[in-house]
Parts: C-alpha cells; structure tokens; sequence
C-alpha cells in the first residue's frame, strides 16, 4: 500500500509544479491540453447539434412546400460556387494565419486574419445579393415552407460568418494595440480558426447537400 | 494519523489578484468566485422553488372540489404551465447549477471553474432568462401554451401574449446552460488535482459532467424550435402552420430530443448527491463506484435515443415506436445497477439517521416508484392509454419531486455546513422531511388512480359525479404538507446561518476533497495544491500513516482572477437583443433596441477579452 502510495505521489508530483503560476487555468492542466481549445471543441460540438437540427429540419420539410418556388427555380450555382470558392479561400488563410503566430511573424498572422475577414464579409455579401435575389423572384420567409427553412438556415449559417469577421476584426486590432502578444497569440488565433473552419465545413455540407443535389435527377 | 484539524493551518487566506474583490453588492454583481456564483444560482432556486409551489398550491386550490371557478381556462392554463417551466428551469436547474458550480471545483481540488467569467455570464442570462419568463404577468399574462409549449398551440394564432415572453426567456435560460455545460466540461476533464484520475472523481462529479455534456448538446434542438417559433409569432414564417403545410411532429421531435436528456440533467444530480450522502452515513464505502458512473454515463448517452416516448401518441409509425420502446426500456438497466449499489452500500453499513440520510434513503423508494412507472410508460401499446393521463403526472412527479427534489434536499442539509460554517437544526429538518415525505405521497399516490380512472391531464376542473373528487382532494391536502415542509427548510437555513453551532470542516467525517478545507472555504479553496491517491482522498489523509500534510503555498504562488463588470455588460446586451426581438411584432421600429444590445455584447466581449485577469 505505502510503495503504492510512493508511487503515486511520485507520479503525481511531476503535475504539481507544471505551467505558469501566473494563470489559473494552466495551474491545473490534467488533460494537457489548454482550457481554450478544449472548450471550443466542446461549443463545437454543441454547435453541431444546433446547425443539425436546422439542416435536418430542412430535409424534414423538403418536397412538401404547398406553394411559391421550388429550390430547382430560385438557386443560382454559378453565384453560389463563387461565393463558396470563396469562403474555402477563407479557410486557407485563416490556416496560414495560424501558422504566422506559430512562426511569432504577428504582422503577417495580421494579413491573413484580415484577409480571412474580407473573404468571410465578401461571403456574406453574397448572401445578402442572393437572399435579395430570392425575395424579387417571390420566395419569401412567410411564401413556403421551403421559404422558411432556407431563410432561416442559410440566415443563422450566415449570421456565425459575420460573427466569425467580427471575432477576427477584434484579434486583428488587438494585434494591432499590443493586447494580444507573441506568446498568447498562437492559442488565441488557433481556437477563432477552430471556429472558422467549423463554420467552413458546415458551409460545405449545406452546399452539397441542399443546393448541389437539388440538381441531381 | 493525520486528522483534519491538521490542515488547519493558522494563517491567512493567501492569493494575490490584478484587482482586488470589491466589497458588499458591488462585489456580488461583479464576483467571478464560482462559491459566490453557486450561492446566488441556489437562492435564486430556492426562491423559484416557492414560487412554483405557489403556482401549485393555486391550482390544487381550484381541483380540490369538483366544478369550481377560482382559475379557470386560459388562467389555470397559465398556472400549470409556469409552474413546470418554473420548477424545471428556474427552481431544479439552477439549484442543480447551484451545487455545481459551488462543490465540482472543490470536490475536484481546483481553485475555480476553467472560465470564471464565462461562468458570471451563465449566472446573469440565468437570471435575465428568468425574469424575462416571470415578466409576462406583469407586461401581459401568464404563457399558456404548457410547458412543453406544442406548436401549433404556441403559435400566435393559438398561444396567448404570454408566449412570446415564454420563448425569449427560454433562449436567454439555453444560452445559459449551454455556455455553462461547455464551461464545466472544460472544467472537469481539465482542472482535476494531481493524482484525481477519472475513475478517482467522486460520483457528483462525475454525474455533473454527464448533465454538462447533456446541457451542452441538448439545448441546441430545443433553441432551434424556439427560434422557429419566435420566427413564426414575430417574421411570419411559416414553420408551424398546417395550411402551409406545416407539421406538428416538428416542434415534437425538437423539443423532445432535448425534454428527453433534460430529465436525466434533472435527476443525475441528485443520484449524485445520494451517492455521496449513502456512504458517508453507512460508514462504507459506495458499493460498486465504477458501476455506478458507468451506469451514469450510459444514461446520458441512451438518453439521446429515447426522446420518442414521449410521441408515442402522435402517430410516428410503428418503426419508431418499436425503436423508442425498447431504448427507453434499455434505460431501467443502469437506473436499476444503480439503486442495487446503493442498496449494496447500505447493507451491513453502520447506519446513523441525520436529516441528509434520511432524504437519501427516501431517494431510493420514491424514485423507484417513478422509474417503475416510467418502464410502464416505455411499452408503446400500455403508453397509448396513459397517455395524458394522471398517472403520467403521478409518474413524473416521484421521479422528480420524489427522486430529484429529495436528492437536492439531501443536498442542502449535507453541504450547508461547508458553505456556511454551521449546522443546520436537525430537529426542523427531521420535521421538514416527514412533512414532506407525508405531503408529496398524499398528492401523488392518488394521481395513480385518477389516471387509471380516466382523468386526463390539464383539465381545470371535472363533474362530481365522475369519482374523481376524494383523490383530487387527498392531492390538495397533501400540497399544504410540502409547502409546510419546504417553509420550514428555508427558515431552517436563515435561522441556522445565524444561529447554528459551529461545523469545523468535516462534521459528517465525510471522504471527499471538499471536506479537507475551511468552512466556508476561502477564495483560493485550497491553501495548498492536493494530491490525491484514491476514490476517497480525504480518507486516506485520516487512516493512512503515510501521507504527508501537504504544504501550503506561498502568497505569491496562488493567482486568483479578479472581479469583472464585463459579463453583467455582455449578458445585458443580450437581455436587449432578446428584448427587441420580443417587441418586434409591438412595433418594428423597436428592432433598434436589438442592435444596440448586439453593439453592447460586441464592445463589452472586445473589453472583456483585453482586461487584465
């Protein structure tokens, strides 16, 4: 029992003075991976469950619209790839924006974060050009309930873009004014990318799914 | 031998923060200290909690006799409907987050929760959500759409006024509980003691990181419906209306596929809690731990795959009956490993009677008979007749006033002491509990019989005539019984603050972390950094020879994070988002008040994340 007990302690001794002081979270550290990232993996997952119920309820209601437009009428791939070609490009410099704060180059990560922003908010524009579009042809939230669910999906899908250019503008100013240094920075532009890129990927499973096959016969 | 008045070194609190806690309510509005946090999460569910009784006790006013009018149709709709929402989202939850958010941190030898601040912004759109819900008396009238809130029934064609203040206050409670599911996941897997392996975190815990996932992943369906309605009594979409070929099975399948998971955040907690108290008063320790979280685990899991029982009625074919019937039945084999473990711990235990035992052994038989109920319920064919009966209200009231509710009582009398300092009165307890007891098996024994005899359910009142009046009567009566009991609780802990004798840290010679510090402990919780070698850390520190007192830190060592207006700030800009949207169909114009609380959430996260912690 007490060479168990021995062991143990040794064992467990080697967690006790790990990390910075300076920081609570990093006093304890039992996963050995920052609270940041793990908490973001968590939301994401969470996050998941919320864009699966709107996907899903959108799929729950395809073919029964009684009215108004059919997707096959409204949709316009030509703009839609573009705007999806886009926010891929988004993905990447977003991913070399991550590798700037690991190389500590933070005015190059600056770039790319910028870059990413205008990319996400260029989306964005598209979107509104495109839900614009939707409404003078006739499809409106209250036409259908193809109407409903598009809005409403594509709308929230849209909203996490905008709050994801609004989170990266922010990381760029604190760049800019010295909030965020070399040493937080990695961290700190990896986990608004976790986010982006998720953010991405449902983008991905959106088109494929609600707009590519719409034109599959 | 090292006893606990070892630990007691004499000195000081020792931490150092960037800005120093305020003092009296500018120190509560601002604190990040998740003792503080789960202090106003437990007043404000115990204040709710009365509330909700009251709604009870109103209604059971009106079904004590046969053809009354005291509260009839829309108003007795409004009553049964806030006093579920009330007692689900506003007086067990937040007890539960209560208990959370003041014990996971210390049973698992941490300083804090992972984001304390985060952990803040939980608590205000708590209580926001809550006052929100709470507001539509005042602005409009009770929502009385139930509280499983069905569309169409909710729509504004169907629900009344009060069921836009029901879905806004209901999103401001999901952000809440997911924010704060993500916040103690973090916490738990990541900011455990030295040595405090899985296997090793005491069974609240551990049932609490269970809830956690379940709020972090349960919440976002149930948001989704809300926002479709929202959308369809505000923008004019048409997600719930039949003529536009809208189908009522979706708002079900939403809500449920959270309701489901919802239940067992409701009741894990409080297995958790009898699961501490069992073995501290049984001298033993728990029969079959690892059995027991597995069976925990399980629970969250399947309970993601059962939300259909609840549908049985609503026509999903037989295919989905068939599926949801036999994962709902899976579900009685890990509750049933359970209650045989704490039977297990029981027996040849050295059993003493204090008042938080006697709540956790009355757990075991009053759940039971609710979980047996509830396998009654998982047979599709038996579901099509109790469907909307009072035997289902009988079955959910024992596993959630029998089972969930007993398992928080238990609770408050097991860990006031550590949060205070004091005992509570133990002869008022005792008093509390048989009222109770007494009280709740008076109400709902005889709702068994009224479901069976054919009363439904949310029906204000009956014909005399129908035999329904002696047991409706007997439930009336019994409601004074609880409400008796639960006043005597509340006095109990204002009196016993003041009045109660002294605990020192460990009164109960209990075996877990928690007991190892002051009571109350200190901000820092710990004065050193523990190290843990078993399920029973503290048990050891008493019975092994081996183990050194561990070494308090220097001041300089322990950072504690510093007070913050910031979350306050950032959940008001959300409270005026929800605001301007629940005023939208008012008049549009008001939309401005939802933009300048998304300008006020934008400004206050930039400041938030640039302050010096």
């Amino acid at each position: 029992m007490s060479a168990e007990l021995a062991t143990a302690a040794g064992h467990d001794a080697s967690h006790v003075d790990h990390g910075d002081h300076g920081h609570l979270s990093a006093e304890n550290n039992f996963l050995g991976l920052p609270n940041i990232k793990l908490a973001m993996w968590a939301f994401l997952g969470s996050e998941c469950m919320f864009f699966g119920s709107l996907i899903g309820t959108y799929f729950f209601y395809h073919g029964k619209s009684l009215a108004g437009k059919l997707p096959t009428e409204v949709f316009s791939i030509t703009i839609t790839s573009i705007s999806t070609f886009l926010l891929l490009m988004s993905s990447m410099t977003m991913a070399l924006a991550v590798d700037a704060t690991r190389l500590k180059r933070l005015s190059s990560a600056r770039a790319y974060i910028l870059a990413t922003a205008a990319l996400g908010a260029t989306f964005v524009g598209f979107q509104v050009y495109e839900f614009s579009e939707f409404v003078h042809e006739g499809l409106t939230l209250s036409t259908s309930l193809f109407g409903s669910t598009f809005f409403v999906m594509t709308g929230f899908h849209g909203a996490h873009v905008t709050v994801g250019v609004i989170w990266l503008t922010m990381l760029s100013i604190m760049i800019s004014n010295g909030k965020l240094n070399k040493e937080r920075s990695p961290i700190t532009v990896e986990s608004a990318g976790l986010y982006w890129h998720f953010v991405d990927i449902v983008w991905i499973v959106i088109f494929t799914f609600v707009y590519l096959l719409e034109f599959i016969k | 031998m090292a006893s606990v008045a070892d630990f007691a070194q004499a000195q000081a609190p020792v931490y150092h923060q960037e800005r120093p806690a305020k003092s009296g309510l500018v120190d509560w509005l601002t604190t990040v200290d998740h003792k503080k946090i789960g202090i106003l999460y437990g007043s404000a569910g115990l204040f709710w909690l009365l509330i909700g009784g009251l709604e009870a006790l109103l209604f059971r006013l009106q079904l004590a006799k046969p053809d009354q009018d005291l509260f009839i149709g829309t108003q007795y709709n409004g009553l049964v409907t806030m006093h579920a929402t009330t007692m689900v989202f506003l007086a067990v939850m937040p007890m539960i987050a209560g208990f959370s958010n003041y014990f996971v941190p210390l049973m698992i030898g941490a300083r804090d929760v992972a984001f304390p601040r985060l952990n803040a912004f939980s608590w205000y759109t708590f209580l926001f959500g809550s006052l929100v819900i709470n507001a539509s008396v005042v602005f409009a009238h009770f929502p009385a759409g139930g509280w499983t809130g069905y569309a169409p029934l909710s729509t504004r064609a169907y629900g009344n006024d009060g069921m836009d203040f029901w879905w806004a206050g209901l999103v401001l409670l999901a952000i809440s509980s997911m924010v704060a599911g993500v916040n103690f996941v973090v916490t738990i897997l990541n900011m455990r003691a030295p040595g405090m392996t899985l296997m090793r975190v005491p069974v609240l815990a551990w049932m609490m990181l269970v809830i956690q996932f379940l709020l972090a992943f349960s919440f976002p369906p149930v948001a989704v419906g809300l926002i479709f309605l929202a959308f369809d009594r505000t923008f004019g979409s048409v997600f719930y209306e039949a003529a536009m070929g809208g189908d009522p099975h979706l708002w079900q399948h939403l809500f449920w596929l959270f309701g489901h998971p919802e239940v067992y955040v409701l009741i894990l907690p409080s297995m958790g809690i009898v699961s501490e108290v069992l073995p501290v008063f049984a001298r033993r320790p728990l029969f079959g731990q690892h059995a027991v979280i597995f069976s925990g685990v399980f629970i969250g899991f399947v309970g993601f795959g059962v939300w259909g029982h609840h549908m049985f009625t609503a026509g999903m074919g037989p295919i989905a009956d068939a599926v949801f019937a036999a994962t709902t039945a899976v579900i009685a084999i890990p509750t049933g490993v359970k209650i045989f473990n704490w039977l297990g711990t029981l027996w040849g235990g050295k059993l003493t009677f204090p008042v938080p035992m006697l709540f956790a052994i009355s757990f075991i038989p009053m759940f039971t008979i609710g979980g047996l109920s509830g396998v009654m319920h998982a047979n599709a064919p038996l579901d099509l007749q109790q469907h909307d009966s009072y035997f289902v209200v009988a079955h959910f009231h024992y596993v959630l006033v029998g089972g969930a509710l007993q398992g928080l009582f238990s609770g408050i009398y097991f860990y006031f002491p550590k949060m205070t300092g004091k005992m509570m009165s133990e002869g008022l307890g005792k008093a509390h509990f048989w009222l109770f007891l007494i009280g709740m098996n008076l109400t709902f024994w005889p709702m068994h019989d009224l479901g069976n005899r054919g009363m439904p359910r949310r029906i204000y009142t009956y014909p005399a005539d129908a035999g329904w009046n002696f047991d409706n009567l007997l439930g009336t009566a019994g409601v004074f019984f609880m409400a008796a009991g639960t006043l005597l609780m509340v006095y109990n802990i204002f009196n016993s603050m003041k009045n109660g004798k002294d605990s020192g840290r460990d009164p109960w010679d209990a075996n877990t972390l928690e007991w190892m510090t002051d009571s109350p402990p200190p901000a820092h919780n710990f004065d050193f950094t523990p190290v843990v070698f078993s399920e029973r850390p503290l048990f050891d520190h008493k019975h092994s020879e081996d183990l050194a007192i561990p070494v308090p830190h220097e001041a300089e060592q322990i950072h504690m994070p510093s007070y913050s207006w910031k979350p306050l700030v950032v959940a008001s800009g959300a409270l005026l988002v929800i605001i301007g949207l629940l005023l939208f169909h008012v008049a549009p114009m008001l939309w401005l008040i939802s933009v300048a609380g998304a300008l006020t959430v934008v400004v206050g996260i930039y400041q938030w994340v640039t302050e010096p912690v």
